[in-house]
């Protein structure tokens, strides 16, 4: 100990010497830059540390936007407006990426025609396409990002807080979401031909970006009205409603009455009119005549 | 009734009779092909052949035994099979409840079954006519009954002495009251509840809002800033006596009070941009920054809304399909309630929370006997 005490007292005795020397300022000033740069690199967002990388990504998405999007949604995402006020495609200035993930990674757009609702496709764009359109449309303006894993993950809570998340979720899914995405999440009629999506298999990416960005006529529930926490906890109890067994008999869509009533109607009133014809219909008859009466 | 028939003319097997009817009645005509009968009955195997008779008895006994088998089934399902957190499935669904339908089904099925088999191999079969009889009665009937009936009112005079009449009809009148006053207190009437009942918010009239009380996220019970909301959101919300706890750390309210302040006082918060919002009058100065608070329950029979359509800011109730346009005062578009949803005035307390400036200046919910119908305040 009081040899490696002595070893860096002569350490700090001899650099102590050199203190004064010109070429010590510059050593220093370097070694500040860098662990300057080191510290900023490794807790800035990682975009901002390939801020080049970034800019290249943005140019392929203009490149990109102006090839399929631009025509609805305008040359800068300015929206595209028709003579009675409605519009072709809204502007994007200002939705984000988290938008952009959602619409074009679950395949609603780009879009078949206009209409009531946009239905879910298989997507047109690669994640690379995808992310390259995102970070475009995020540069336009401030919006919200794409959400990481560990947003909507419940890894790392115990077995307990993991039972109170899916919970939680529960009570804040049945207050806020089942109006139109139904008590099972397997969604619903909405006016006019449009209809809530069906959540049982929507990966919990997009049901986060969904809640972020309120996509068509769905209410944002934006980080102020549900906290991340609380978005966390509504993925987990729809995750948890998939594994569940159907306990009670079929779940003919988990949709309630209209399926349900649609069944008995077919099904059970079919069946009792098949039971009707049987009662009334003829029985097998014999060509014998019974024994000792004449025919 | 029956042996009315033969004089009328008719045979049993539907032949008329060619006697004095002709000549009465010329418009009944003539039966242009004879009345052919029955046609010779046909015999099942089951009536001639003993063998198949026996077979056909067999097979229904096995129907009935199975039946029984289910029942048995049931009862050892019932008590063998785990409902419960740690239920049995059979292809992803409750083995109790799959095995319970369906043992108590094909016990009842298979006796229904049994019986139509019993009756369509083994019971008799034979055709039978039966007549129709006329629905009126023979006029010897009709005067005798008349007759009584005058003699009745002969004998007992009611009409003699309209006296007697009159004060039965009265004393029949006055038995209502006895009626009205029971059925009465069945329940508390509104104003009885306002008045006992000491919690905030009691009775039909008024709900636990007041002024300065926070709009806070229910099932969470958070407080809002106007800054937490962006356009397009939709918050629902309860107000926060609902969540509050005294200096001890008990809730204000519990049981009771606690479901009926939760179940008037549901609110719905909604940000729109404030040029698309054209607020009533005298409601200029009730939404905060666009946003605004409308309450929950629907005015038709009372169902909490919350289906939104955040681009044409409509506010459907998913039971009856009332649509409110929340832009407008939540004025009806649609549907069968017949008054707009009430709405909570806004502002923002000292620390930038939300909170109501008063209570619903009108009942919530859907109509009463009592309600003043004209205090709406849209208009």
């Amino acid at each position: 100990m009081r040899h490696l005490n002595r070893s860096a007292n002569s350490l700090a005795g001899r650099l102590s010497r050199h203190r004064r020397r010109p070429v010590a300022g510059a050593l220093l000033l370097l070694l500040g830059l860098v662990l300057t740069g080191t510290l900023y690199s490794a807790f800035s967002p990682a975009s901002a540390g390939s801020a080049e990388n970034n800019e290249e990504l943005v140019a392929e998405g203009r490149q990109l936007f102006l090839v399929g999007c631009s025509f609805c949604h305008g040359q800068n995402g300015e929206g595209v407006g028709t003579a009675n006020g409605n519009h072709y495609g809204p502007a994007l200035v200002g939705v984000g990426a988290a938008a952009v993930d959602f619409q074009v990674g679950t395949g609603r757009m780009p879009m078949v025609q206009p209409g009531q609702q946009n239905p879910t496709k298989p997507e047109s764009y690669t994640q690379d396409e995808i992310d390259a359109l995102a970070a475009y449309v995020a540069s336009l303006a401030p919006g919200p990002a794409v959400p990481e894993e560990g947003d909507f993950s419940l890894a790392g809570l115990t077995e307990e807080e993991r039972t109170e998340a899916v919970a939680r979720g529960g009570l804040i899914f049945r207050t806020n979401c089942t109006a139109c995405h139904n008590f099972a999440g397997k969604g619903g009629a909405m006016p006019r031909g449009g209809y809530a999506a069906n959540l049982s298999d929507t990966e919990a990416r997009y049901i986060y970006e969904a809640m972020l960005t309120g996509p068509g006529n769905m209410d944002n529930f934006s980080d102020g009205n549900l906290s991340p926490e609380e978005k966390r906890d509504v993925i987990a109890y729809l995750y948890t409603l998939r594994d569940q067994p159907a306990y009670g008999g079929f779940t003919l869509g988990g949709l309630g009455p209209v399926s349900e009533g649609l069944f008995a109607w077919v099904a059970g009133i079919g069946v009792m009119v098949g039971f009707a014809i049987w009662i009334a219909a003829h029985t097998t008859r014999s060509t014998k005549q019974k024994d000792g009466t004449a025919a | 009734m029956s042996d009315h028939l033969p004089e009328k003319g008719h045979s049993l097997n539907g032949h008329p009779a060619e006697d004095e009817h002709h000549g009465l009645d010329p418009l009944e005509p003539d039966e242009p092909i004879q009345n052919p009968g029955l046609p010779a009955h046909v015999w099942r195997p089951t009536d001639v052949d003993p063998a198949s008779e026996k077979r056909a008895e067999r097979q229904i006994a096995a129907i009935f035994g199975l039946s029984s088998i289910c029942a048995v089934l049931f009862v050892v399902a019932y008590f063998t099979l785990q409902t419960g957190d740690t239920h049995d499935t059979v292809l992803d669904l409750g083995a109790s409840t799959v095995a319970l339908g369906s043992s108590l089904g094909f016990a009842l099925l298979l006796i229904g079954i049994g019986i139509i088999q019993w009756a369509r191999k083994l019971m008799g079969d034979h055709e039978i006519v039966e007549m129709r009889h006329p629905a009126r009665s023979s006029d010897d009937d009709r005067e005798a009954t008349l007759g009584i009936l005058s003699q009745g009112a002969e004998e007992s005079g009611v009409f003699r002495r309209p006296l007697v009449l009159f004060s039965l009809g009265g004393a029949m009148t006055f038995l209502l009251a006895p009626a009205v006053v029971l059925f009465r207190d069945l329940g508390p009437t509104p104003s009885q509840v306002e008045d006992d009942q000491d919690y905030p918010g009691a009775g039909l009239e008024h709900t636990v809002w007041d002024k300065g009380v926070r709009v806070v996220r229910d099932v969470v019970g958070t407080p809002i800033r106007p800054s937490d909301l962006e356009i397009g959101d939709l918050v629902n919300a309860e107000p926060e006596t609902v969540f509050a706890l005294d200096d001890e750390g008990e809730p204000i309210l519990e049981g009771v009070p606690l479901q009926i302040a939760k179940s008037k006082g549901a609110v719905v918060l909604t940000r729109m941009d404030p040029k698309d919002n054209t607020p009533g009058k005298g409601r200029e100065d009730w939404a905060v920054d666009g946003i605004l608070c409308y309450s929950k329950i629907c005015t038709h029979v009372g169902c909490p809304i919350s289906l939104n359509e955040r681009k044409t800011q409509h506010l459907l109730c998913p039971c009856h399909q009332s649509t409110f346009d929340l832009a407008d005062s939540a004025k009806v578009i649609f549907g069968p309630a017949a008054r707009p949803l009430p709405q909570l005035p806004l502002m923002v307390d000292d620390e930038g929370y939300l909170v109501a400036q008063s209570d619903f200046k009108e009942p919530v919910g859907p109509s009463f006997w009592e309600r003043d119908n004209n205090g709406s305040t849209t208009e």
